[in-house]
């Protein structure tokens, strides 16, 4: 019967009029509404939207499991010509993993963590062929061969907690190919990498869709990536598809307010924060029992017309002209794009004051006590945790300094050093002309304790749930000693509401009764209630819905330049950090490998590891053209970092043994901007620039 | 791994130290007391003073605690004050019968609640799992003693198919055992079989059951394969620690049952002074729950592949 | 940029915080059942002068069954034990009796057990490994072992119980505070108040140990349970409080000889600590069921 599967040539799948909603002890949650699909052979449809469109749900309901309180409500799921809804458990099983498989966001969730990775493949195609133990080993070994694991041998015996997050992701990914299945689902299979890693990754999605013609519905929250791994999208928003056409027409021709909100709001490398600032979408995501009558953006739409879009159900209509290019909006062809000038957020550009903050070769070692045989033998107890070497960078008034790194590039250890969680093991931190290296947060004074503060990257976790929002901030006011008298204290928890645009009641909120981005909000004002010279970002907005990110991006920006505060913005995000940052350090194990303004930074000459990262970042845009780059194996561990240049062990263009025995130079390209490599200055000069832009014009010139 | 378990080993003794020492300054810290609990009440000051002078209670107390440790390792608790022997004598015999009660009860406790916490786990919230949870509560709410009492009230009086005694005074009676193993399993199994529950409720939430029942495999598969080994890691330590109940709860059932046991054999030590026993009760009973544990976590890191490989 | 307004709710004062957790509770059918128990108890205890029918230590008549008539009017529904009291007004003043000292015991186990567990999970290193130490060896005695021995040695009062309670405890409430401590210490917000210099105790205090109280006052209904079960325990060893004060589990162990015959003079008080066990058992599910859902 699976063979039988495999033949057939009509639409792979196809979803008609799908509803899907849970059922709580509130009632009937709608959480997808009225969604239509038809995937062929070889398609790649990509789902895209915030956090709650119902995007995942669909790949669930696909493979038929909603759990105990979810199921289908209208409509219906139809695979190779069988209504899934019908199918008994037995047929289903003989679906699943065979007909129909999937990729799941966190790989090592995904697999169990008590079994070798070999037998979790093997009992796939065990349980779906005729076939016995040897043959089983050998189709594994081959498919991990296919998705470029090296050493397939000793990834079969290894437990999952053994290998790279980014294997355990080429595992899943084999996983699901190994019974070569017709319709593979992805959801959001690279969220939970690294940036050069989930490249890897992307390319190898794009290839197997080559490679086995396996359709694909591609689950991401992220517009780049859509980008490079799909033919067609659905835009998704609060359980609707907004918006659906091929890759080009929505991304270059987007009718729906709601996409066309979505692409201003990011990042792209058009976007500047003074000629072109970004576009927050106002308002916030609705909860699927709050949703309007009428169109479910409405209430967000700055093109909203009372008793159009507020009655009934908005229909899916067909752009004229663009034959697949569908959209849920009844005045798509009311709207005067050219004539529609949001106000951006960002503003005029401010000098530069004078040097509040100088690192000198400050190191951060952390001791660890090894107790293996090994170790006990040879007598060295104590390794090194080389979490920051050799860190000087300077960042002066008013500035934004960005920090760039993937996870264990140091970027914590160096942010506790400064806050004084940390005292550093060598080198200097001036702040304010003082050396603060050897002063623990407990020495410092309050008003040098209150003028470099931090702002916090999970808003689930960056406010006391137990404590009202006003408690929270009267005590930062209290305790740094801004002000003492009752009255007076309440007075400026009012002042920080309104400087970062909340409701003043919101004093008396626990923090539950809000929103990631109003948490965020609530962040940010407990860093400034002490007017604070520094503020230390810690990516910031990466946890919120990208509607969001540009509203609480813009506000930190407006806060910092009202106050002239110098603001270190630490993110993996380089899309982020191109639009708002000054100036830019690279890091990576520990070292910074280069630094300088943000336009020598994005430009070459490069450090090898920049070009990479940037080759690395998913753009959503189709007027880029990027270089492709793809780091050859994992991040090495910061316990064990390799020796010379620390990026060796994946440079694309490592000279050779000088690389792995000499600790590489720091050498000053323009003035301010210097590159650690040991490749001379004028080679690196000549490599093309990694992000190209074949329209030019659509762009004036930003950098 | 190896290095591990001699730590813990290591822990162990060193636990075993200090619990000897408390022991030692809590029972013998006053050689009055001592003399007095030994020799009687009624007993002469100048008596005391002489067995003290013989059993070396003038020295100074680490000496005395050195030495009492040292018997203790060869296996020389001293005598009974109440049965004027060897403290060896009675308790080996005493030990052996309370481990037939306890092999009894695992025996029983074990299988039961394993496969109704697993069958509970297995399907969250269902009617099955409801009554499971409900009915374990409710039996690790009765107290040993009452359900002592209420057991023999059903099986001794209204039945009359058990005996109420478990003296065992003709030699070894299976029937006699029945009613004490009934009443410390009955306590016994509901913490189990909750445990069980609640580790297996929580892997069949796990990501990677998704992935497995995603995969295509039978339902029976999953659980088998997938579930079980990973869900039976905490139902594993807490057996192990279960052990340490036990000893709590012969105590109870002994005494309510005249079992001959060590639990009755404290118990009766303590209501009688008698030190060189309860001394010698309690490192046995502190020796079994610390080894218990040791094999417990020692257990845990061999089954947990995450802990063993890395 | 304006967020979406939602209806301002107006400050709560804590009591009605904790009329609206026991409303939550109703979700729970095995919770309410729970609380219905434990109230009925706590009433009884309370208002057990005027709902005993006798006093609880007179000798009326001996050995009589339940529902007979007393010689002067009324009626002894539960029966008499063998030194002639009536059964019921001994339950009733025996509730009294553990309701005061397990709950006290359970409070001051707590009370130690808190700041070992905040510091040992809080401030890690050296003192960690001490206090873990330390609870590690009382944890290894078998618990009724442990207050065996320590009955038997300071001897049977309801001072004494209350203590070895405590000490017997408070380890096991120190390992799961560290835990609960070790979990929460690495929030952000626990960073941020790190970040602004708040002194390590305010940060024990005011920043981890509120976010704590879920798992601990479920935690602390199964102790109470447990707690009221050792004090029954210790009576019906004989180790318990002293006689002639009605206790259940003394109760217990001083009919216990006659309870072939007469088994209603055993059977009503292991009845009734069975019974007040289950009610804090079930509150105690009730609660985790209703916080897991929050």
């Amino acid at each position: 019967m699976s063979t039988n599967g495999k033949d057939y040539d009509g639409p792979i799948l196809e979803c008609k009029d799908l509803s899907i909603s849970y059922f709580t002890r509130a009632g009937e949650i709608p959480a997808v509404v009225d969604f239509n699909l038809t995937l062929r052979q070889g398609d790649s449809v990509g789902l895209v939207g915030e956090s709650g469109c119902g995007k995942s749900t669909v790949a669930m309901a696909i493979m038929q499991y909603m759990g105990n309180n979810g199921g289908i409500v209208g409509g219906s799921i139809v695979y190779k010509g069988r209504d899934l809804a019908t199918l008994s458990e037995e047929e289903l099983r003989q679906l699943r993993g065979n007909e129909i498989a999937m990729v799941y966001q966190e790989p090592m969730a995904a697999l169990n963590p008590s079994m070798t990775l070999g037998r979790q493949l093997m009992e796939v195609p065990l349980c779906h062929e005729d076939i016995n133990e040897e043959e089983a080993y050998s189709r594994a070994i081959k498919i991990l061969a296919d998705v470029h694991l090296p050493d397939p041998e000793r990834v079969m015996s290894s437990y999952p907690h053994q290998i790279s997050g980014g294997q355990q992701q080429r595992v899943v990914i084999a996983m699901a190919l190994l019974s070569n299945p017709s319709l593979l689902l992805l959801d959001e299979p690279t969220t939970a990498l690294d940036v050069t890693v989930e490249a890897g990754i992307i390319e190898l999605i794009a290839e197997i869709a080559k490679k086995f013609h396996t359709s694909m519905i591609y689950i991401s929250h992220n517009l780049g990536l859509i980008l490079a791994t799909c033919d067609r999208v659905n835009v998704m928003y609060s359980g609707q598809v907004v918006e659906e056409g091929t890759v080009d027409e929505v991304f270059d021709h987007m009718r729906h307010p709601y996409t066309k909100g979505l692409f201003s709001a990011i990042p792209l490398p058009g976007a500047d924060k003074t000629a072109r600032p970004l576009v927050p979408i106002r308002g916030q995501l609705p909860l699927p029992h709050e949703r309007p009558p009428g169109c479910y953006f409405g209430p967000r739409c700055d093109h909203f017309a009372e008793g159009s879009c507020n009655s009934g159900l908005i229909q899916m209509t067909s752009v004229s002209g663009e034959a697949g290019h569908g959209v849920r909006c009844c005045r798509w062809d009311d709207i005067d794009w050219d004539a529609y000038r949001p106000e951006g957020v960002g503003g005029a550009t401010i000098t530069q004051g004078e040097r509040v903050l100088s690192i000198n070769k400050m190191r951060k070692y952390y001791e660890i006590h090894d107790n293996s045989i090994a170790a006990l033998i040879k007598g060295n107890r104590v390794r090194y945790v080389k979490a920051n070497e050799s860190i000087s960078f300077e960042a002066m008034e008013s500035q934004t300094v960005a920090i760039v790194g993937e996870s264990g590039c140091g970027k914590s250890t160096f942010a506790k050093v400064l806050m004084g969680l940390e005292t550093a093991t060598d080198g200097e931190v001036v702040f304010k002309g003082e050396d603060v290296s050897n002063y623990p947060v407990q020495k410092r004074t309050p008003k040098q304790v209150g003028s470099v503060q931090m702002v916090f990257q999970n808003p689930f976790d960056t406010l006391n749930p137990s404590h009202s929002v006003g408690a929270q901030l009267a005590r930062v006011i209290r305790k740094f000693g801004v002000e003492s008298d009752k009255h007076k204290i309440e007075h400026r928890v009012m002042e920080l509401l309104d400087l970062v645009k909340l409701p003043r009641d919101f004093a008396r909120r626990r923090p539950r009764q809000l929103s990631g981005g109003q948490k965020q909000r609530v962040g940010i004002a407990r860093a400034f209630a002490g007017n604070p010279s520094m503020v230390v970002a810690d990516e910031p907005v990466s946890a919120l819905d990208v509607s969001v990110q540009a509203a609480v991006t813009g506000l930190l920006m407006d806060i910092q330049r009202e106050f002239r505060t110098t603001l270190l913005f630490i993110s993996h995000d380089l899309s982020l950090v191109r639009y708002l940052a000054d100036r830019v350090v690279v890091m990576y194990l520990g070292h910074i490998v280069e630094q300088g303004t943000t336009d020598e930074v994005f430009s070459p000459p490069y450090h090898p590891y920049t070009e990479a990262l940037l080759s690395a970042v998913p753009i959503a845009d189709t007027s880029i053209e990027k270089k492709r780059i793809i780091l050859e194996g994992n991040l090495p561990s910061v316990i064990n970092p390799p020796k010379g240049c620390p990026f060796n062990t994946r440079c694309q263009r490592k000279l050779g043994s000088i690389c792995e025995t000499e600790d590489p130079p720091f050498v000053e390209d323009a003035s301010g901007h210097v590159i650690s490599c040991h490749i001379p200055m004028e080679e690196l000069r000549k490599v093309e620039p990694v992000i190209k832009m074949h329209k030019e014009e659509d762009q004036p010139a930003a950098e | 791994m190896m290095i591990f378990v001699l730590r813990r080993c290591g822990t162990m003794v060193l636990t075993m130290l200090v619990v000897s020492l408390l022991l030692f300054l809590l029972l013998e810290i006053s050689p009055g007391n001592v003399a007095t609990k030994v020799l009687g009440p009624y007993s002469s000051e100048e008596q005391r003073n002489l067995w003290l002078e013989a059993h070396g209670y003038f020295d100074p107390i680490y000496e005395r605690y050195f030495r009492w440790l040292g018997n203790f390792v060869i296996g020389d608790f001293g005598d009974s004050i109440r049965f004027k022997v060897p403290v060896g004598e009675v308790l080996w015999p005493r030990l052996a019968n309370t481990g037939i009660l306890a092999l009894a009860t695992l025996g029983v406790v074990v299988p039961v609640s394993l496969i109704l916490g697993v069958l509970a786990g297995m399907r969250e919230g269902s009617t099955l799992d409801r009554t499971i949870s409900v009915s374990s509560i409710v039996t690790t709410s009765v107290p040993e003693f009452a359900s002592a009492v209420l057991l023999s009230a059903v099986f001794v009086f209204l039945l009359d198919i058990l005996p109420g005694t478990s003296g065992m005074s003709e030699g070894f009676d299976l029937k006699q055992l029945i009613l004490p193993v009934m009443v410390l399993a009955v306590y016994d199994f509901g913490y189990v079989t909750r445990m069980t529950r609640a580790s297996m409720a929580e892997v069949m939430l796990t990501h990677y059951i998704r992935t497995a029942v995603l995969k295509g495999l039978p339902y029976k598969t999953v659980i088998a394969r997938h579930a079980l080994r990973n869900a039976l890691i905490t139902p594993f330590t807490v057996i192990m620690l279960q052990i340490n109940w036990l000893l709590s709860g012969v105590i109870v059932v002994e005494y309510y049952f005249a079992y001959k046991g060590f639990g009755a054999l404290l118990l009766e030590a303590s209501l009688n002074s008698d030190i060189f026993v309860i001394e010698a009760c309690a490192m046995v009973a502190v020796f079994v729950a610390v080894a218990t544990q040791t094999i417990a976590d020692v257990g845990y890191t061999y089954l947990n592949p995450r802990i063993r490989f890395s | 940029m304006s967020e979406q307004t939602i209806e301002i709710p107006r400050r709560e004062s804590s009591i009605l915080r904790a009329i609206k957790s026991v409303a939550l509770l109703r979700e729970s059918a095995v919770g309410m059942v729970g609380l219905a128990i434990v109230l009925f108890w706590v009433l009884v205890a309370l208002f057990a002068d005027l709902l005993a029918p006798f006093p609880p230590n007179a000798t009326i008549m001996p050995l009589v069954m339940p529902g007979t008539e007393a010689p002067d009017g009324g009626m002894f529904l539960l029966g008499t034990d063998h030194i002639g009291r009536d059964i019921l007004s001994r339950i009733m003043h025996g509730a009294r009796q553990v309701l005061i000292y397990g709950p006290l015991a359970t409070v001051c186990a707590y009370s130690v057990g808190i700041p070992m567990g905040l510091a040992a999970g809080y401030v890690g290193g050296l003192t960690d490994e001490v206090l873990s130490f330390i609870a590690n060896v009382i944890l290894s005695f078998p618990v009724l072992v442990l207050y065996v021995i320590i009955i038997a040695t300071i001897g049977a009062s309801a001072v004494n119980i209350v203590i070895a309670v405590t000490f017997a405890s408070a380890p096991g409430i120190m390992r799961i505070v560290r835990g609960l401590v070790l979990d929460l210490r690495s929030r952000e917000y626990v960073f941020a108040a790190q970040t602004r210099g708040e002194p390590p105790w305010r940060i024990m205090a005011v920043e981890i140990l509120p976010n704590a109280r879920g798992p601990l006052i479920v935690d602390a209904c199964l102790r109470l349970g447990y707690v009221i079960i050792t004090i029954g325990v210790l009576g019906f060893l004989g180790l318990g409080l002293p006689p002639p004060d009605p206790d259940w589990g003394g109760m217990i162990n001083e009919t216990r000889q006659m309870a072939m015959a007469f088994p209603h003079m055993a059977l009503f008080p292991c009845l009734a600590i069975s019974s007040l066990v289950l009610g804090f058992n079930l509150l105690a599910d009730g609660l985790r069921e209703v916080s897991l859902r929050d």
